[in-house]
């Protein structure tokens, strides 16, 4: 190190904040790369579809002729699927939430439980699919029916209600529950009208959100065979169905143009439910969630 | 009263330790015993909706096992996993899944490319120099191309994507492998650009400082200490990505064609194995024929490839954990 | 090996006399290498620093002493830019190193830092080896020669070298808390500064790893202006040759009471308020 000192530094300041500006410039312009891509997708969603929706498209059935195709069926087939696996997925999730949360001991059985959930979560649509195929759809005779289908989707979003509402459990403070225990209230007591009144907020967001999640699935519907033709009405659990993503597929996939422009209107209706979800699971998230902060 | 929203079971509790007929009443207050009782039955419920996810796995592990198994009674596993031919809705059936494994690697190859780059460099911005209020704003905006549904990506690729393609490579294909692989690395991109951020946020703020008091550039910091000691975080988010690339069915079933074949031609259609799952779906395939059972076949190989690959991604993010607790 | 990069550079400063107070008039002439002038600092609205003007002789220790919240490593953050990187930090003042204001317009704080090396409260190596460890800042700084004799200089300096040698390759996370301070001095030593910052270096080490670090300063000292902020009095004595005592104003900002040596700061103090610091009344 004899050297001196100019000679053995070579800081060239220059070219190096030259290069940080560059990456900079990178970072931001990979950001906006993926705005762009979603404001590209909703201009051409909206372009292709925003004159396709009308009362008539909202209120006929889907037809061979364009022009007198709509969503009829496939949005009361939704509602219907959105309902159903409400009431499956709701109460099995927080159910199995407030176990894991409050009751679980620390075992080899909870942690192989919270680890299949956990892998549950990573398992592609299309294999609940084959699931409800299996098992639903044919073991238990249930046909390509309604309850069929939200049974699928129950146990699809299912691993997302446990981790929404365990979060929203864990964020309600010990004090509150020895409160109750003070009192003389039993565990369950304790839960019951302690933990999850005030763990409410999250664990409703947490549900509208993998609620909104299924509306949009489509794959493991098409797998346990729901149709992609319905003109009538389904009137009970049992009744064969189909959905709004399953009718958007269907008229993209035919050849016509008119086709996809009926498919980027339903598309525009699907994301308008989807907007409409989410704004409420905002709002109750803004509204119920404060508590403790 | 959000309580009482949330006590449509419970009533029952409280008839039972309120009904006048109950012979135990002795005080205002319920009877210990039937409170234990009720405590107890609440237990084990509470404890069968969590096993409800155990059986979910045991659901899914038997439904494709069994026909799975049936499968290879007919068709040997060898040709299922070597054969190069997949013809099984053909009068000359064929079994071999490579074409199928081929177009689902050669299709999440693509998203990779699109959604690992773009995704990381977003996450470096997130975590290393967007302003907060700047990273507030984009984050819902994220999210929101996470939120949209994979039916509506396919449309976007297969009706705005592929078009522009054919005006670029006159020779594209209309269902095409790239368009399918690239917009599917957009759908991808939120989860490898937040997981990715997560990562790099994690690394401790006295690293980055250690750095800029020896003199580096940002561009030194971040590249050359941030990013190497997020490096397991974000190799996980890639697996995840391909594990999720490999999963998706919609976009490619819409968009990439039903064509099984062994290749490397973007512009050509190929068919994947969520694709396929789909094409059978739709047609009225009889129960306990082969072409059904190739239905679970297919499925089982897909499920393992997943499977090994999510356990992969957490292996290494519990590892990496280890290095900052 | 001749390791004394200031050998090279005259510091400006033997320009301007030091005799800025009495006490720095009685030392022995030494140049001033950091001179802070009027340095204020803010974090958002709350001011953290109130006009504080020091001089920081040539191959010297300074010790910064003074109540928590005294703004001491603020201050010491303040002298190698290091609160640029907090978005609500404002700076007004001046500090003169090698002449120039480091916070002028045309000083690139990156190209300073090299030059003012920091070594922080609790030890920082990064996650890699000894050995990239210390190379790290001379490869980002376009360290020309030998790596190797670089890095095997700059650890014996850090009186590591003997104890790591055989195991470069290792990760410099596996080391204990007072190697891996070692460690960063090492790493801060192995671009050459002319300066050394050091916040509370040993506050995190045991008695036995705080000697050493202790010890490691003091020769330092030979080639290293050295400017040490701690919480420990009597570490400040060991080691320092200077002493300047902070305390917080009414308005709860830093400001500095007194600088002297450190044998008179802690013999015979000029202000009241240091006194009733060191004789422990209070803080």
């Amino acid at each position: 190190m004899t050297q001196d000192a100019a000679t053995r530094w070579r800081p060239r300041i220059r070219r190096r904040n030259a290069i940080g500006r560059g990456f900079a410039l990178l970072t931001i312009v990979s950001t906006l790369l993926g705005i762009a891509v979603l404001i590209a997708l909703l201009i051409d969603v909206f372009g292709d579809g925003g004159a396709q929706v009308d009362g008539h498209f909202l209120t006929n059935y889907p037809s061979r002729f364009p022009e007198d195709a709509g969503l009829r069926s496939a949005l009361l087939g939704t509602l219907w699927m959105l309902v159903l696996t409400a009431i499956i997925a709701f109460p099995l999730g927080v159910g199995a939430a407030v176990y894991l949360e409050e009751y679980a001991p620390n075992n080899w059985l909870t942690r192989f439980i919270q680890l299949n959930i956990a892998n549950l979560a990573g398992v592609p649509s299309v294999v609940y699919g084959l699931l409800g195929l299996g098992l639903f759809v044919r073991w238990f005779a249930l046909g390509r029916s309604l309850i069929a289908g939200a049974m699928t989707m129950a146990l699809l979003i299912l691993p997302l209600i446990i981790v929404a509402s365990r979060e929203a459990i864990r964020a309600v403070p010990d004090s509150q529950r020895e409160a109750s225990y003070a009192l003389g209230a039993t565990r369950w007591q304790t839960v019951f009208r302690t933990v999850l009144p005030a763990a409410g907020g999250g664990i409703l967001t947490g549900t509208i959100l993998a609620l909104a999640r299924a509306i949009g699935e489509t794959a493991p519907l098409i797998t346990i065979g729901a149709l992609t033709f319905i003109a009538f009405d389904p009137t009970g659990p049992m009744d064969l169905f189909t959905v709004l993503p399953i009718q958007i597929f269907n008229w993209v996939s035919l050849p016509q143009r008119e086709f996809h422009d009926l498919a980027a209107g339903g598309i525009v209706i699907l994301l308008i439910v989807l907007l409409l979800a989410n704004s409420i699971a905002l709002f109750v998230r803004f509204r119920l969630q404060r508590r403790f902060d | 009263m959000l309580g009482a929203r949330l006590t449509g079971r419970i009533p029952v509790a409280q008839d039972v330790n309120s009904s006048p007929g109950a012979p135990e009443v002795r005080s205002q207050f319920a009877p210990r015993r039937r409170r234990a009782l009720i405590e107890r039955g609440i237990h084990v419920v509470l404890f069968i909706c969590a096993a409800a996810s155990i059986l979910t796995t045991a659901g899914i592990i038997f439904t494709l096992l069994g026909e799975t198994l049936a499968f290879f009674r007919e068709v040997p596993i060898i040709d299922f996993l070597t054969g190069t031919r997949w013809t099984p809705l053909f009068v000359s059936q064929s079994f071999g899944v490579l074409p199928l494994v081929n177009g689902t690697l050669v299709v999440a190859l693509v998203a990779i490319v699109v959604a690992v780059p773009i995704g990381l460099m977003s996450a470096i911005f997130l975590s290393e120099y967007a302003p907060a209020r700047v990273r507030a704003a984009v984050k819902p905006v994220l999210e929101v191309l996470a939120g949209i549904p994979t039916v509506v990506y396919g449309y976007f690729a297969l009706l705005f994507v592929t078009p522009i393609l054919r005006d670029i490579f006159p020779q594209t294909q209309v269902f095409n492998v790239l368009s399918a692989g690239i917009v599917m690395g957009f759908m991808i991109l939120p989860m490898m650009a937040s997981i990715s951020e997560d990562a790099l946020r994690v690394v401790p703020r006295a690293l980055r400082e250690g750095a800029f008091a020896l003199g580096a550039t940002k561009f030194q910091v971040t590249v050359r200490v941030v990013v190497p000691a997020a490096l397991s975080g974000i190799l996980a988010a890639i697996i995840l990505s391909v594990s999720r690339a490999i999963g998706e069915t919609m976009i490619v079933s819409i968009a990439a064609g039903l064509q099984p074949k062994v290749g490397f031609d973007l512009l050509s259609s190929m068919e994947t194995m969520t694709a396929y799952i789909v094409q059978v779906s739709l047609g009225d395939t009889p129960q306990d024929t082969i072409e059904y059972r190739t239905l679970f076949a297919v499925g089982t190989l897909l499920f393992l490839m997943t499977f090994v690959m999510n356990i992969l991604s957490d292996w290494i993010v519990r590892r990496y954990r280890e290095v900052y607790e | 090996m001749e390791a004394n990069p200031t050998g090279t550079r005259k510091p400006d400063v033997a320009a301007s006399p030091s005799a800025n107070d009495a006490a720095q008039a009685n030392g022995p002439a030494k140049p001033d290498v950091l001179v802070t002038e009027d340095l204020k600092f803010w974090y958002g609205k709350m001011r953290a620093l109130s006009g504080i003007s020091l001089k920081i002789p040539q191959h010297e220790v300074m010790a910064i002493i003074g109540p928590s919240g005294c703004g001491k490593s603020t201050y010491l953050r303040c002298l190698n830019r290091m609160n640029d990187l907090i978005a609500s930090a404002r700076v007004e003042g001046r500090v003169i190193f090698d002449g120039e204001d480091i916070y002028a317009r045309n000083v690139d704080p990156v190209q300073m830092r090299r030059r003012i090396g920091m070594v922080f409260q609790k030890p920082n190596p990064f996650p890699k080896s000894i050995y990239d460890n210390v190379a790290y800042g001379p490869k980002v700084n376009g360290y020309r020669g030998s790596m190797d004799d670089l890095v095997e200089h700059s650890l014996r300096q850090a009186a590591l070298w003997d104890e790591v040698k055989d195991d470069l390759k290792k990760s410099g996370l596996e080391l204990s808390g007072g190697q891996q301070q070692r460690l960063c001095i090492a790493r801060a030593l192995a671009v050459e500064p002319d300066v050394i910052l050091m916040d509370e270096p040993c506050s995190a080490l045991d008695p036995i790893a705080t000697t050493r670090i202790e010890d490691l300063i003091r020769e330092l000292r030979e080639n290293y202006t050295i400017v040490i902020v701690t919480h420990n009095m009597q570490q400040a004595a060991r080691v320092s040759d200077r002493t300047a005592f902070f305390m917080v104003d009414e308005q709860s900002s830093g400001t500095l009471v007194e600088v002297d040596e450190t044998q008179r700061l802690f013999t015979a103090p000029s202000d009241q308020r240091t006194e009733d610091y060191i004789t422990g009344r209070f803080g």
